[in-house]
């Protein structure tokens, strides 16, 4: 195949093979490719740094104390307030 | 992400039957995961409170005709991001549909800033700019797109959940999820990049 087809191709299944959901037969795929390719092992390498840095950087859930007193009170719900 | 809420088991019974305070510890448990969808969503703290009061009042009126075919932290999120997409819809409206994406959204997009930056040093992408540039980054992205990448990667939703709080196939979650991906790769190479120019 030629090589920006084979480029192409693989920037479909990019997704899915970060997330480990391709099958192994495709994944030894794009192995075989991204060791001739560096253009697409950068791609790669960067699709897995801008999730992780989403990740690290997502901010443990919390509602601000106001915010969750003013949402008991709206649903009727201050009794159960515990602190 | 975070998966370790959900894991508490509440009576649907209970709930049903008009119990409050089995419904006060569903508003404890899940009210700051729709808090934080609603803040990455709308990018406004007002907004988010909105969504949230909503997204619970609405869950009361309407827990009598909760099936149980899904969790209820999936069916909290699709109250709560249905409540986004309405509010996103009047404050900005897209030109492009939550529904049906247009063709640009779908089609894959050929990566043009090739720069390996995965070897800066922590502390370059963790500064208050590369933060405040991850969410611009997000906020640019198109509202289809933004939705499904906060559910799977940030909130931590399997496809199928996603699917079920959007009302998609599965395969459109792939698809917009691997858009997105790329998108904010991207993105953050135009910023990243020209930081490893200037070391």
């Amino acid at each position: 195949m030629h090589k920006h087809a084979e480029c192409h191709q693989l920037l479909n299944s990019l997704s899915d093979y970060v997330d480990g959901d391709l099958k192994q037969v495709l994944c030894d795929e794009i192995e075989l490719h991204m060791a001739d390719c560096d253009n697409c092992r950068i791609v790669v390498d960067t699709l897995r740094k801008t999730i992780y840095l989403y990740q690290i950087t997502s901010d443990p859930p919390t509602v601000p104390e106001d915010v969750r007193q003013r949402l008991f009170h709206r649903l009727d719900l201050d009794e159960f307030l515990a602190k | 992400m975070n998966r370790d809420r959900g894991k508490k088991t509440f009576s649907i019974d209970a709930l049903q039957d008009g119990d409050r305070a089995e419904f006060a510890h569903v508003v404890e448990e899940y009210s700051p995961l729709i808090y934080r969808l609603g803040l990455k969503m709308l990018n406004n703290p007002q907004d988010a409170e909105d969504i949230l009061q909503e997204t619970f009042i609405k869950a009361y009126r309407h827990i009598g005709s909760f099936d149980g075919r899904s969790s209820i932290s999936t069916w909290l999120y699709r109250i709560a991001t249905n409540e986004a997409l309405m509010l996103l819809r009047r404050k900005r409206p897209d030109p492009i549909s939550f529904e049906a994406p247009s063709v640009n959204e779908t089609e894959p997009q050929e990566p043009l800033q090739i720069v390996d930056w995965c070897c800066l040093p922590e502390e370059d992408y963790l500064t208050a700019e590369g933060r405040a540039r991850l969410n611009e980054a997000i906020d640019r992205l198109p509202t289809s797109l933004r939705v499904v990448f906060l559910l799977r990667d940030i909130e931590g939703l399997s496809t199928r959940e996603t699917a079920e709080v959007l009302d998609i196939s599965e395969m459109a979650v792939k698809t917009r999820l691997s858009r997105a991906r790329l998108r904010l790769r991207e993105d953050l190479s135009g910023y990243y990049g020209k930081i490893l120019q200037k070391r």
